[in-house]
């Protein structure tokens, strides 16, 4: 009996062993993909708090629109996309600490990355090492795609981008200057990494495209610098014929608001990059007529149907206008959902393979179309271009749009110039 | 820096009008919060850091109340009188409590209060910053030439408004019995207090004072910049430079710093562009250095 005991134990063991050993061939993927095929785990680092606050929300506005629609239709054969939403609050370290936070606890399948630039490096530099399929939808610092340095297979960029609108706004600059007698140029611009960069590339360009531009001085504000009567001072004594400036949101409006004091605009060109956002034209207490301003994202441009169907489905869900920043995510979200779909995987390589190259209708492309070019997983002729205030909606007018073969050839002279290509 | 320009500037009047419209304006408006500061430290020997929240309070019920009302004139007074009360509350129920304790625990409190006052008016008000308030209807009209130089009317009225509270707040220090009793509470509040007279309520109302000319300065300023959370920070440091230069709780002497700072800011403009902030960090040391109790403040103590 003990014996016949001792078999049957001895035999049940070994059965169990061999069970366990069959659940660890081939039960534990089976419980991998059960629990994986509850969701697809997008992990959005962004900022919702602190002066753009309003910036973040509109990305994931954006996204949570399309990632709706993909649930409502089943998702990825009844794969949903879950979306894990964190606050970084614009610093650097705690986007990394959540990046690294959503792929080794959270274990998401896609870093979508809502962040302004400093942050997009930092995220860069995790999402590198762990290898992690990542978009970056806010980001305009050309070198996060532009440097080899720092490039990653599996990372691609929905996002305008700085040497793109310096391009864009000197050609604007030079022919308007051609029409209007434009020589002495002036830059207001705040003092930042990028107030500073955004004027380099502007007089760099425009100054290839119209060598007889002369630069007169440069007024730098603070930046969120409250009072600009100094700066305003300082250009009506230089007396520029057209002043450039990277000033945006509330400083701008501040600026606008105080020069019209002066009639600075009556007599002055002013060429402001970052003026057609909704947020900040609809605060200008009266916005003046003729400033010349950057397309960032308006209904009127482009003046298409599905670009002005996006702004009334945005408007009715949200009860505001996107901005720059919901248009960016808005593509990149499309882009990954084409993807998920071409592939029908969550895996980074694939994805990647997908993404590179790949072409789609877009509201937001110059033609109709946005592409993700391959070489530096960029995206690239999205509609660009300037044009002239008007006080009501649409606020912007006369709006010209920018050549991309133009955009490539001095892309590449500057690529050449940073020493990446 | 282009002291070149800075010569050409001083020598044309037009320039010379120009700029110095420019500082004055600058300086007056930094005087109007300053003023604040200074009175409540001259005569509650308390350095209230929240100043610049109160600055930041007035704006905002200044654009509640435009919005509301649409009057200009309306919006001020709200302002300054609702952060008069505001200060009032605050003196009573919190800094009352701590004049007694240590330094860092006034500074605790005060700095308390300007994180609970960024966060509230985001809030009520949302943290997309808010329009300014824009110029009242009467003085939307076009620049006036004086000399050869732009001025912009409504610059002119914040100048002459600001001159005459400088006055009126000159006057009640120097000619009312409340003011004198001010001053000999500066001195000796014990001897004050001993002669019968209710210090509390004079230091509830100093401090309601002080306040007011913070959310009156903050109103103001709205007409023509952009308003959000945290916008006092600045102007609190600004105003502590005003009130040492000028030498703590001397109203006077903050006047005259307010001008000098606003000047170098304006003509700093032209001839140290890169170096504006600095010349006021420099006038700052010199005067600690040169004359360490301030342009007007009392030696020793």
């Amino acid at each position: 009996m003990t014996s016949s005991h001792d078999g049957i134990s001895r035999r049940s063991v070994l059965k169990g062993a061999s069970a366990a050993a069959a659940a660890a061939t081939f039960g534990f993927p089976a419980i991998v993909r059960a629990q994986s095929a509850t969701s697809i785990k997008l992990g959005i680092p962004t900022i919702l708090s602190g002066r753009v606050a309003q910036l973040g929300i509109s990305s994931t506005n954006a996204v949570k629109m399309a990632v709706d629609e993909f649930n409502a239709a089943g998702g990825l054969d009844g794969r949903m996309i879950e979306l894990l939403i964190r606050d970084t609050k614009a610093k650097p370290e705690e986007a990394a600490r959540v990046v690294r936070d959503f792929i080794n606890s959270e274990g998401v399948d896609v870093v979508f990355n809502c962040e302004a630039s400093s942050a997009s490096f930092a995220v860069q530099e995790v999402v590198r090492e762990a290898g992690t399929f990542c978009t970056h939808c806010c980001s305009e610092t050309s070198s996060l795609s532009a440097d080899p340095a720092i490039h990653s297979e599996n990372s691609f960029r929905f996002a305008r981008q700085g040497i793109h609108d310096a391009v864009a706004s000197a050609t604007y600059a030079a022919e308007m200057g051609k029409k209007k007698g434009i020589k002495k140029w002036m830059a207001v611009s705040p003092d930042y990494a990028y107030g500073r960069d955004s004027v380099e590339q502007f007089f760099n360009v425009l100054q290839q495209v119209d060598p007889e531009a002369e630069i007169v001085g440069y007024g730098w504000p603070k930046l969120f610098e409250p009072d600009y009567t100094q700066i305003i001072t300082q250009v009506l004594q230089k007396q520029p014929d057209a002043v450039y400036s990277a000033l945006w949101g509330g400083d701008l409006v501040s600026f606008i608001d105080q020069g019209a004091l002066y009639g600075l605009f009556s007599g002055i060109e002013f060429f402001g990059i970052n003026l057609a956002d909704y947020t900040t034209m609809s605060a200008v207490r009266e916005l003046p007529e003729g400033l010349h301003s950057g397309t960032r994202y308006i209904a009127a441009f482009p003046d298409t149907e599905a670009n002005h169907a996006f702004d009334a489905a945005y408007h009715e869900r949200w009860g505001d206008h996107p901005t720059n920043w919901a248009w960016q995510s808005a593509a990149g979200i499309d882009f990954l959902i084409a993807a998920i779909k071409e592939t029908g995987s969550t895996d980074s390589g694939a994805l990647a393979e997908a993404m590179r190259g790949m072409k789609r209708p877009s509201p937001f492309g110059a033609d109709g179309t946005l592409t993700m070019r391959a070489e530096d997983q960029t995206v690239v002729n999205y509609a660009l271009g300037w044009g002239t205030t008007v006080p009501k909606e649409p606020f912007l007018i006369d709006i010209a749009s920018t050549d991309w073969s133009t955009v490539y050839e001095f892309e590449t002279a500057w690529k050449k110039s940073q020493g990446y290509i | 820096m282009d002291l070149a320009a800075l010569g050409d500037c001083l020598g044309t009047s037009s320039c010379l009008i120009f700029q110095t419209v420019g500082g004055l304006k600058i300086g007056l408006l930094m005087f109007l919060v300053a003023s604040g500061l200074t009175l409540i430290f001259g005569v509650l020997g308390v350095i209230n850091f929240a100043h610049g929240s109160f600055y930041m309070l007035g704006a905002y019920l200044a654009w509640q109340t435009m919005a509301l009302t649409d009057n200009f004139y309306l919006a001020v007074l709200a302002a300054a009188l609702g952060v008069g009360l505001f200060g009032v509350l605050f003196e009573r129920g919190f800094m009352s409590r701590v004049y007694r304790g240590d330094v860092l625990v006034q500074i605790l409190l005060c700095y308390a209060f300007i994180l609970i006052l960024d966060d509230l008016v985001i809030i009520v008000w949302g943290e997309e910053f808010l329009s300014s308030l824009g110029i009242p209807d009467a003085f939307h009209r076009p620049p006036l030439f004086v000399g050869g130089a732009i001025v912009p009317v409504f610059h002119l009225f914040i100048i002459g408004f600001s001159t005459l509270v400088a006055v009126a707040l000159w006057l009640f220090m120097t000619r009312t019995k409340w003011g004198k009793i001010t001053r000999a509470a500066e001195q000796n509040p014990l001897m004050v207090s001993a002669l019968g007279i209710n210090t509390s309520l004079l230091f509830a109302g100093i401090f309601a004072l002080g306040s007011l000319l913070a959310g009156l300065g903050g109103a103001l300023a709205a007409s023509e910049r952009s308003i959000s959370s945290g916008m006092g920070f600045s102007v609190v440091l600004e105003s502590f430079i005003v009130t040492v230069i000028g030498g703590m709780g001397s109203i006077g002497g903050a006047f005259v710093a307010a001008l000098l700072i606003g000047m170098t800011r304006s003509f700093g403009a032209i001839g140290f562009p890169l170096f504006t902030d600095g010349l006021m960090f420099v006038l700052m040391c010199l005067v600690l250095v040169l004359r360490p109790q301030g342009l007007m403040g009392r030696s020793g103590g």
